[in-house]
């Protein structure tokens, strides 16, 4: 799999009211919960964001609530996938289970600026930054996340171990 | 082993848990509120499984934006009742029985010493306060623990922290966890064990410990966890619902990390915004003037958080610029409180009291900030816009604190408004 896309940047400690405010939780309607993504970060957000672009945090990315409305209104707005530093653990559950590809790369997180361009091939586990004409190494998917993703997330695991 | 590998062996039918490993595990209890179980429901019939794995032991509490606060939050409280209906789910909570659900589920006895429990909620965490492992996950995680019973779980290195020595005056479960999330960071125990010992967690009762144990989360832990003792085993008798077992951790038990802490040196402390770990002692806050006060939440919503804020409170009057409401976590804390004359205090002290939510706490409702408006609360998150406008600003506290705070209209400590 190799997606390929422009970077909007955001820093440490992204919580996940920034990332999908409450006030929006009383539907979990993805297309609506997408309209307001990021918005308490970067109120214009929703507006800019495209099909394919990427997210680049710092460290702990998705910290806060539990709310799996957060790794869904990023998917549901089209962004192919979250690269950060390290993510809070229940949003990086909550990635692997509804299926946003997120990879931790800490030289990615650091040098990789907004409006690059960027390449990541999850096979080989490189981000490629186009635009600098660099590439950094991602930290590798343990086994079990990547049996996950190969079943198509948690549901699809799940199905396979019952019948 | 700590007490936390040794309740994830037993629940994964292993001698050991070592940190690292990944298990898959039997569930005790699984928990879903209002925002979170209608993903649950749905992405559990995708699975096709006929019915739930055990129609006693999945818990729907309607609390987030309950009482239904608008249509669309009416429509998702409604696939709670429904779902549970149609699966006969023993502990579907309506409006009249249901409390805010950390709040409810140690008090109505549904979790015990031992318990391995999941919930979409990161607060679920609040239950290892009685020796039980319990952490957050999503919706998704639960959907598939509904159908399977289990969970699959990467074992947690543990993490201790000791407090040593004698709380000071109105210092209370809060200010030991917020002093704590201030000196490790909102990620400083990130997918780690929190384990509370120590004289003064030995000597804190049960709610200040529910109060520590629910933060954990906030330094980014998996659990927070205190092993049982006298405290616990009185919380627990006449109370638990089920049998259960109380572990403990070994002498030569494993920690990444070891914290001590004087109780002594540990001041009131409030959490500014927009982090819970940017803590300050509250008496050096004194400039900040405030909108309103929440007094209630998961954190600290309990019938002695009431008693702490109604002490301070009591004969005085709220400041006239600010709005102070307080929301007892669940129905019976609602009665006791207004059987002992606590309710009566605070309405004669001129705050609102609403019946159970977890409303303001999140930006649902029942007191949402305008723009520039700062609230002080005895809830436990503060991030940009989680009480309302994302201009606005949200200071944590102890209940005793925030009492005192509505009285003079700005961050004040308890000492200055009661004579005593």
């Amino acid at each position: 799999m190799i997606l390929k896309g422009r970077v909007w940047r955001f820093g440490d400690d992204v919580d996940t009211d920034a990332i999908i405010p409450a006030r929006y939780l009383n539907t979990h309607d993805p297309a609506e919960l997408a309209k307001h993504v990021m918005e308490d970060a970067d109120k214009e957000f929703p507006n800019k964001v495209r099909t394919g672009d990427f997210l680049v945090a710092g460290k702990n990315f998705g910290c806060g609530s539990s709310r799996e409305h957060a790794p869904i209104a990023i998917k549901a707005a089209g962004i192919h996938a979250v690269i950060a530093k390290s993510f809070a653990r229940i949003f990086y559950r909550n990635s692997f289970n509804i299926g946003l590809p997120i990879f931790e790369s800490s030289e990615a997180s650091e040098k990789i600026r907004e409006g690059d361009m960027i390449e990541i091939d999850a096979g080989s586990g490189v981000i490629r930054d186009l635009t600098r004409g660099e590439d950094y190494r991602v930290e590798a998917i343990p086994p079990f996340m990547q049996e996950l993703i190969a079943a198509g997330g948690l549901i699809g695991w799940t199905k396979k171990k019952l019948h | 082993m700590t007490i936390t590998e040794k309740i994830l062996a037993a629940h994964s039918g292993k001698p050991e848990a070592v940190p690292g490993e990944l298990i898959n595990a039997r569930v005790d209890l699984i928990l879903a509120n209002d925002i979170t179980a209608p993903i649950a429901i749905e992405e559990f019939k995708k699975i096709g499984a006929k019915d739930v794995f055990d129609r006693e032991r999945v818990v729907f509490v309607p609390d987030h934006f309950a009482p239904q606060k608008d249509i669309k939050a009416a429509e998702q409280c409604r696939m709670l009742k429904e779902f549970s209906r149609e699966h006969r789910l023993s502990l579907y909570f309506e409006v009249g029985r249901m409390g805010v659900e950390h709040a409810l589920l140690p008090e109505q006895g549904l979790v015990v010493p031992g318990d391995l429990v999941i919930g979409a909620d990161s607060h679920t965490c609040t239950y290892g306060a009685l020796g039980a492992f319990a952490t957050g996950v999503g919706s998704t995680d639960v959907a598939a623990a509904m159908a399977t019973g289990e969970c699959w779980f990467k074992v947690p290195e543990s993490m201790k922290f000791i407090y040593y020595g004698t709380r000071n005056k109105w210092v209370g479960g809060k200010d030991l966890i917020l002093h704590t999330i201030g000196d490790i960071g909102v990620d400083g125990a990130l997918y780690r064990a929190m384990e509370f010992d120590g004289e003064a967690i030995r000597n804190l009762p049960m709610y200040g410990r529910l109060t520590m144990c629910n933060m954990a989360i906030e330094a980014g832990g998996k659990s927070g966890i205190v092993v049982p003792d006298a405290v616990t085993e009185a919380y627990a008798r006449g109370r638990a619902k089920r049998p259960y077992t109380s572990y403990g951790s070994d002498p030569d038990a494993r920690y990444v990390e070891i914290r001590e802490y004087d109780c002594a040196t540990i001041p009131l402390t409030v959490s500014c915004p927009h982090l819970p770990s940017n803590t300050k002692p509250a008496a050096e806050l004194a400039d900040v003037a405030i909108d309103q006060v929440v007094v209630g939440s998961c954190t600290n919503g309990r019938l002695e958080d009431l008693r702490e804020a109604a002490a301070v409170i009591r004969g005085k009057k709220v400041n006239p610029n600010v709005r102070m409401i307080v929301i007892p976590a669940t129905q019976q804390i609602y009665r006791d409180a207004m059987k002992e004359g606590l309710l009566e205090i605070f309405i004669d002290a001129e705050a609102v009291v609403s019946t159970p939510t977890c409303g303001p706490c999140l930006g649902g409702y029942m007191g949402i900030l305008a723009k520039g408006e700062k609230a002080l609360a005895t809830t436990n998150r503060n991030f940009i816009g989680r009480m309302g406008h994302p201009g606005s600003e949200v200071y944590l506290s102890n209940p005793a604190v925030a009492a005192a705070s509505a009285v003079l209209g700005r961050i004040a400590v308890p000492e200055e408004v009661c004579e005593e």
